[in-house]
């Protein structure tokens, strides 16, 4: 308990210094593009429960979806690409191959072919995580000394034993780090995806309070938008934390 | 060539020879032609200079490696993991490092399809078995957070649990300071006489196998092959570890291993 009182209080201190230096700067640069904390504050607890909510429900619900899309195809391609070498060695060229094209200039070619609505959105996101997925889970089983393996082979385990027993656990820490990963660029990506062919979401907000010129919300917005993504890493540290309990320290 | 099997041979290994397949050296067999008996409910040793198969020996009857020539038979059958229970105890212990001494302990079980969380009976035999062991107090720790010796014990535990048909261990306790080794062999003798399972032993310990086996293989190297057989009177026999017979035998068998040795390396120099 001590220890989380601890984090709490560490993290309290730091968001307040950073509020300090933002301040600062309002009041030296004293431009409207640049407007102090309190006013962002208040001009935010105006329109949250009003507008942003629902924009930030679409932005959350097309993150969850694009992440859960490219878990349930990225997991087991990863664990088949770790265990089985002959379907690594006929996977990995085109895993590699794709992996370093920049997916967001593919957008114009998914708006094409998913059309402008939700699916080209949540295609993106499954494009950004989805490599990242398969790459941290396959090598996570690839380093694994055969001799891990044996308890289990000597006593006849079947293949969903030795899956649940040593590659579940085992590749577990590194997926976890890659969704912490990807999720970062898929926050950014979802803000960009959702500038075109929508009027909800995070993006789509922040964008038309910058066009109608009201800074206040333009903030409010983008405070919310990072909110959002504190609490994504928060909510995989937990995950982590329950999950991987042998690596606590 | 036809060759026999005693009824009361728990393991025979039947001009055995693996050879390991790997990009440097394609063709040097880790083991060739090897042929041993293990009667039911005894312990055999298996004692030889590094390099020379021993663990491949293991491996086989494990099901681990796929045998060039020969075969593994298990009370006549062949080598099955599916169908005999087999206890693996390799030499860095097997423990799942994300699964608590407990549940590290119950896994051979479980994998069988025969522990049952909560069933009275079960959880007694657990509860006797870390007792015994003396490793009561660290069912919901980590493998990381155990000494070298402790994590022997939860190694033992798992197999003994699991009532296996036969027991293989590799060099099971040569990682632990001498003090602590001794300690285990008690602990594992103690153990093995409730239910005298079958067991393999590899080690490279003269002493360990005077005091184990009652029966003790010599093995040479290059390629791995069986040396010498003989009967050990003074195996499991704690009250004769002292006596002169018993220094008086490992002096002679360390001087047999070391000429198997040297022959080998003279072998080397001339070829």
């Amino acid at each position: 308990m001590k220890g989380i009182s601890h984090t709490l209080l560490s993290y309290l201190t730091a968001a307040v210094f950073l509020l300090a230096i933002w301040w600062g700067l309002a009041l030296l640069l004293e431009l409207p593009i640049v407007p102090t904390p309190d006013k962002v504050f208040v001009r935010l607890t105006n329109v949250f429960a009003r507008d942003i909510l629902e924009h930030a429900a679409y932005s959350l619900w097309r993150i969850a979806a694009g992440l859960g899309l490219a878990v349930c195809i990225g997991y087991p391609l990863g664990v088949i690409m770790g265990y089985f070498r002959q379907a690594d060695r006929f996977l990995s060229p085109f895993v590699y191959l794709t992996y370093p094209i920049p997916k967001i200039a593919l957008l114009p070619i998914l708006m094409l072919l998913a059309g402008v609505g939700e699916l080209s959105k949540i295609l993106m996101i499954f494009l950004i995580i989805v490599f990242q997925v398969v790459v941290a889970v396959r090598d996570a089983i690839r380093t694994l000394p055969e001799e891990r393996y044996y308890p289990l082979y000597s006593l006849g385990a079947s293949l969903g034993q030795i899956f649940r027993f040593v590659i579940l656990p085992a590749s577990l820490p590194k997926f976890i780090t890659a969704i912490r990963v990807a999720m970062a660029t898929a926050v950014s990506v979802l803000f960009f995806t959702e500038t075109f062919g929508t009027q909800y979401g995070m993006g789509y907000y922040i964008m038309d309070a910058w066009l109608r010129v009201n800074y206040l919300e333009m903030y409010a917005g983008i405070l919310v938008l990072s909110v959002m993504g504190l609490l994504l890493f928060g909510i995989i540290d937990c995950f982590e934390h329950v999950a991987c309990r042998w690596q606590r320290k | 060539m036809k060759w026999h099997m005693n009824p009361t041979d728990m393991i025979a290994f039947d001009h055995l020879t693996v050879r390991y397949r790997s990009a440097e050296c394609a063709a040097a067999a880790a083991i060739a032609d090897v042929s041993l008996t293990v009667p039911q409910g005894t312990v055999c040793a298996i004692i030889g200079p590094s390099g020379c198969g021993k663990s491949t020996l293991l491996r086989a009857v494990a099901g681990l490696v796929r045998p060039e020539g020969g075969c593994v038979k298990i009370a006549g059958g062949k080598a099955d993991p599916k169908k005999y229970r087999i206890g693996f105890m390799p030499q860095n212990y097997g423990l799942l490092p994300w699964q608590t001494v407990r549940e590290n302990i119950v896994l051979g079980c479980r994998i069988r399809h025969d522990w049952h969380a909560g069933r009275e009976e079960d959880e007694a035999r657990l509860a006797r078995l870390m007792a015994a062991l003396h490793i009561e107090g660290l069912a919901t720790r980590y493998p990381h957070e155990l000494s070298g010796g402790q994590q022997q014990r939860v190694s033992l535990a798992r197999s003994f649990l699991l009532q296996p048909d036969i027991l293989l261990m590799d060099e099971p306790f040569s990682a632990l300071d001498a003090i602590t080794r001794e300690e285990m062999q008690d602990v594992f003798l103690a153990l093995w006489q409730e239910q005298h399972v079958t067991t393999l032993l590899v080690t490279h310990y003269v002493e360990e196998a005077l005091y184990l086996g009652q029966k003790i293989a010599l093995m040479a190297a290059d390629p791995g092959r069986i040396a010498r057989v003989f009967d050990n009177s003074l195996g499991g026999c704690p009250e004769k570890r002292g006596s002169r017979e018993f220094f008086e035998m490992s002096r002679a068998l360390r001087e047999e291993i070391r000429g198997i040795s040297a022959q080998h390396a003279g072998e080397g120099a001339a070829s």
